[in-house]
């Protein structure tokens, strides 16, 4: 697919999981997108090695916003975009914006073909200033 | 803590001897990290350093260098939490840091990136109640040329200080004032794993 992927990425896989339907259901399905939540242990928390696979699941050539809720998740989320290296790594951003409002503006900007950088930039309207 | 040119450090022992340090304490990491953060990083630490010693053989089969960074790797894989990127990016950092000639001086300066690169990883910095108020005295005591015994002793006493602490960075930053009062579970389990590599090295 020719459209930016969206991975989602919470410490709860609730979260993440509902936050993935809500873009499918107000979005569509011309999004590339996954989600991952939870440790590996089935806690509450984030995994590297989930993020890298989740990241997998949504690629596109056009690249790849995440959207994170707290610290850890956005820690991990940078560890794996590091572990995946150049030159995809320099495809994917950590968008600084709440995580269910940040998934479904991105995804809906993206959804309409807009690039990476757009994509990520109507994230980062919802920010906080 | 000599990791100087006199001696090679054996990395399986090294390992071994974190396993059990951070195996010994997981429930004491625990009930720090319940007090003031989400009360994981215990059973994450013990996760991490258990599944890298059931890898003792292969990481230590390595070149140190490429030892380290595997360690480092497989704390970022396993650990879990936002613990598993920063302490891996500390063994990472020291196995691409490692210098072709290992004098203290030069371990000094490659634990001195190995530290910075946690701060960066962290986005955090000294005094911010984290590991890091741990790794940074633990790195000038070493630079400085304290012996292993008076090294584990600068940690213990680091981790002791960041109880008056105020949390900026990570979970525990959320509960503001009170967070002071408690010891950062990353400084302490950052003092454990120091004394249990001073106590390998004490006799060096």
């Amino acid at each position: 697919m020719s459209n930016v992927g969206i991975v989602i990425v919470s410490h709860s896989p609730l979260v993440a999981e509902g936050t993935a339907d809500m873009v499918r259901q107000m979005v569509g399905d011309e999004v590339p997108l996954a989600w991952c939540g939870g440790n590996d242990a089935g806690g509450l928390g984030t995994s590297v090695s989930a993020i890298m696979a989740a990241i997998e699941r949504a690629w596109s050539d056009a690249g790849v916003a995440i959207l994170v809720d707290l610290g850890g998740a956005e820690t991990n989320s940078e560890m794996a975009v590091e572990m995946i290296g150049p030159p995809r790594a320099d495809k994917i951003v950590i968008c600084n914006a709440p995580i269910v409002e940040g998934a479904v503006m991105a995804a809906t900007e993206a959804s309409g073909g807009a690039s990476l950088k757009e994509v990520v930039a109507t994230a980062h309207e919802l920010a906080p200033a | 803590m000599s990791l100087a040119s006199e001696t090679t450090p054996s990395l399986d022992v090294l390992i071994a001897a974190m396993a059990d340090a951070i195996a010994a304490h997981a429930d004491e990491l625990t009930a720090l990290d319940q007090a003031i953060g989400d009360g994981d990083h215990g059973l994450n630490m013990r996760r991490g350093f258990e599944a890298v010693r059931a890898e003792l053989g292969t990481i230590s089969a390595k070149p140190l260098p490429d030892g380290l960074k595997a360690l480092g790797t497989k704390l970022v894989m396993t650990v879990g939490g936002a613990s598993g990127p920063l302490f891996g990016t500390l063994f990472m950092t020291l196995g691409k840091e490692w210098p072709s000639g290992p004098t203290r001086a030069a371990l000094a300066e490659t634990l001195k990136k190995a530290v910075d690169a946690v701060a960066a990883r962290g986005k955090s910095q000294l005094g911010q109640k984290t590991m890091l108020d741990v790794l940074y005295p633990v790195q000038e005591a070493y630079a400085a040329g304290k012996s292993a015994a008076e090294i584990a002793a600068v940690a213990d006493a680091a981790a002791e200080a960041t109880v008056p602490m105020k949390a900026i960075r990570g979970r525990a930053s959320f509960l503001g004032d009170r967070s002071i009062g408690h010891m950062d579970a990353g400084a302490r389990s950052s003092a454990l794993l120091v004394r249990a590599l001073a106590d390998h090295f004490g006799d060096v």
